[in-house]
């Protein structure tokens, strides 16, 4: 589905990805996991193309992402942030259903296709017409997410989707997520910090560190053969919090 | 019409009184146009006035461009064909238009003039020259009546219009050729200087001959035994192809040839000055009198005249504001866009800003003439750094994560423009819109400077006459202007402001 060869990324001095070999299979959800500034955002952005690589080569679906592809290609990923990204000017239908207008669907498709996802994210059909303001944190990520999946694309791209929301909210989107996620049957590449957070949703876990790839496998290669110290360290220090298996 | 027959008089000048409510606005086709100038000071506007009754009882279409300024002003309209008559004085062609070339006499000034494409038309039959004037009991007790009586008493103090200290034929020259002793000599305005004389603060003040001041605050005008001062005999200038264009407008203006003498013309600004009274009105008066032409001054009620003054305000305001907003929008776009080039932008678009209004307007002239265009060249000049910058700081405000999310979808440039950027920066960019309004309606009034009219007309010609009312009828409209001007631009926000950027956020 999607494959970097040799990435890095370079911002000024700072190299923000260094040599990155990374194949995201077709179905099933792979996991990013690292640390604040380990480069996993950054690798998400050089997939939709909005970061170019130094050197290194993306392809999607087997066409290489580069400035010419990219707008063509971003169509076919969706892309969700850690607030939304919801553009504030717009009510919940209409961020939803920006690209739909831009392609110029008519109503009634249009209309069925926001009725179809408000009801697979069980997001309220009389909020639409509210704005972001006036929407939680949780309803912003289903609308997110109804905006990701409008042109039912092949890869789901989503950094920290769940980072921003308190509790109770994070663990009821988090099982509606991966519902979602298997209903479908979409390729994820999931970013997160949180290794509880990969452990529920992954079939593949990529660690980052400093920009590198330290280790790729599933939560029980990381967890019994760890490529190396860091892995150990990482693993070991949020283990505690979700108690999976030992 | 062109020449005038008798017969035709009186039904002429029947239509002619049922047009003039209009001419103001639009002359019929069929009437030739002559535009008269006027400088900044009552006896010109007076002057270009009676010519203006001359010319419109002759059948043409006339048109007043008043106070245009000082005499660079008006004469360098009159060689472009701004305008095609004013009053001039031959003291003032030798001493100032042709300074350098050491012109004397109306017979080598007709030469000069000719050479410019200029005529000199009728001479009025007075003069309006320099002279210096005292109160008349302090001159009796110090026994004053000539120049040279004042070398006997060196402590007086003297006050002197600041164009008389620096010319030709002013101060310096003046004290050399009497050998003058004073030295308590200072510069203000004309119109002060009177008051300083009749408060006792100042002696001896310079004077024009013919102001209405003189017999009012009671002055003695010191006779120039030493023949200092040259002649300044007031006259009318019209250009050469005048009469091609308007068959008949110069032998009506030769009609003021010798029609005014110095008494008159004291007495008609003495109507004007002291009297309060429209310069329109002083003219018509006087061409019934002296011409027995019944002539209808154009009297305006003060509503008439504010809405006229308000309706070239708001032209010079919208027009020059609207290219603004066009220019100023894409030009804000790109430095947001390009921030190299942008940076260049923002400093080109703000060192405009820097340069005095005054000097801008008068920069204009040679470029666009006098009237509406330099006045609306500046405005729009001035408008462009309040709307660039908003547009510019509206749109580098936007937050990245916002800018990646239009992208990321796959939406291309100009629709991440148009649906995401510009309404999400549309409150900053309305901001920018609104000041540059506000400031325009202000700056606007300093258009009448250069004969764009408006309210500023009002004021130049109140703080000319010193009539408070006459101020206030334009700096009050010119104030609710702006004030209207702001409350139409928070309805605009209401309209154009996404309803999504207004609401608070909840929690």
């Amino acid at each position: 589905m999607l494959a970097l060869h040799g990435v890095t990324v370079r911002f000024g001095a700072v190299r923000a990805l260094r040599g990155i070999e990374l194949v995201v299979p077709t179905g099933g959800t792979t996991v990013l996991l690292g640390g604040s500034g380990s480069g996993k955002s950054t690798l998400l952005r050089v997939a939709l193309g909005l970061v170019r690589p130094e050197q290194g080569s993306v392809r999607f679906a087997g066409a290489a992402v580069d400035a010419a592809s990219a707008p063509g290609l971003r169509l076919r990923m969706g892309y969700l942030i850690q607030d939304g990204g919801l553009f504030p000017h717009l009510d919940a239908r209409a961020n939803v259903t920006l690209m739909a207008r831009h392609l110029g669907w008519d109503a009634a498709r249009t209309e069925a296709r926001v009725a179809e996802l408000a009801a697979l994210t069980h997001f309220p059909a009389d909020a639409l017409r509210r704005h972001p303001a006036q929407l939680s944190g949780g309803q912003c990520q289903r609308v997110a997410l109804m905006r990701a999946l409008l042109l039912d694309p092949e890869l789901l791209l989503l950094d920290e989707p769940l980072a921003a929301l308190d509790p109770l909210i994070r663990a009821e989107l988090q099982q509606e997520l991966r519902e979602i996620f298997r209903a479908l049957g979409k390729s994820v590449l999931l970013v997160t910090h949180d290794l509880a957070e990969a452990a529920f949703f992954a079939d593949r876990i990529a660690l980052l560190r400093e920009g590198a790839l330290v280790q790729e496998g599933t939560l029980g290669d990381l967890l019994e053969r760890p490529a190396d110290p860091f892995v150990t360290r990482f693993v070991g220090a949020q283990r505690g919090a979700f108690g999976g298996p030992a | 019409m062109t020449r005038r027959r008798p017969g035709a008089a009186v039904a002429g000048r029947a239509v002619l009184a049922l047009a003039l409510g209009f001419a103001a606005c639009s002359a019929p086709p069929d009437r030739a146009l002559v535009r008269i100038g006027s400088k900044s000071f009552t006896e010109s506007v007076v002057l270009a006035e009676i010519a203006a009754a001359l010319l419109r009882d002759a059948g043409f279409a006339v048109e007043h461009r008043r106070e245009l300024g000082g005499t660079r002003i008006v004469w360098n309209a009159l060689r472009r064909g701004e305008i095609d008559v004013y009053p001039e004085y031959s003291g003032t062609l030798e001493q100032e238009v042709f300074a350098a070339g050491g012109v004397r006499g109306l017979d080598a000034l007709r030469g000069a003039l000719g050479a410019q494409g200029i005529r000199l038309g009728a001479s009025l039959g007075f003069e309006d020259r320099y002279a210096l004037g005292m109160r008349e009991p302090v001159a009796e007790r110090l026994r004053i009546r000539r120049i040279s009586d004042l070398r006997e008493h060196p402590a007086l103090r003297f006050g002197f219009t600041n164009e008389f200290m620096q010319r030709a034929d002013g101060w310096p020259s003046l004290r050399a050729r009497y050998a003058l002793p004073q030295s308590d000599v200072r510069g203000l305005d004309h119109d002060l200087a009177y008051r300083a004389l009749a408060a006792g603060t100042l002696d001896v003040a310079d004077l024009y001959s013919t102001d209405a001041d003189i017999a009012y605050y009671g002055l003695r005008v010191l006779e120039d035994d030493l023949g200092h001062f040259p002649e300044y005999a007031a006259l009318l200038l019209w250009r050469a192809d005048l009469e091609a264009r308007a068959p008949g407008a110069t032998s009506a203006l030769a009609r003021l040839e010798a029609a005014i003498d110095a008494a008159a013309m004291i007495r008609l600004n003495a109507r004007v000055k002291l009297d309060r009274e429209q310069e329109a009105q002083v003219a018509a008066d006087f061409v019934a009198a002296r011409l027995g032409i019944e002539a209808r001054a154009t009297r305006e009620g003060r509503a008439g005249r504010i809405a006229r003054a308000g309706l070239d305000h708001l032209g010079l305001v919208v027009t020059s504001l609207a290219a603004a907003i066009a220019v100023a929008l894409p030009l804000g776009i790109f430095a947001a866009k390009r921030p190299r080039a942008g940076a260049v932008v923002l400093a080109v678009v703000g060192v405009l800003q820097t340069i005095p209004t005054l000097a801008l307007l008068v920069f204009m002239i040679p470029l666009l003439g006098i009237g509406a265009p330099p006045a609306i060249a500046a405005l729009f000049l001035y408008g462009l750094l309040p709307i660039v910058r908003n547009v510019h700081a509206g749109l580098h405000d936007i937050p990245s994560a916002l800018r990646e999310s239009a992208e990321a979808l796959g939406l291309p440039p100009a629709r991440r423009l148009w649906w995401i950027e510009l309404p999400l920066a549309s409150r900053a960019i309305l901001a920018g819109v609104k000041t540059s309004a506000v400031i325009n309606v202000g700056t606007a009034t300093l258009g009448a400077l250069i004969g764009a009219g408006g309210f500023g007309q009002a004021i130049l010609t109140g703080i000319r006459r010193d009539d408070l009312g006459l101020i206030l009828e334009g700096a009050v409209p010119a104030a609710l202007l702006a004030l209207a001007v702001q409350a139409a631009f928070d309805l605009v926000e209401r309209w154009i402001v996404p309803a999504g950027l207004r609401h608070e956020p909840p929690r």
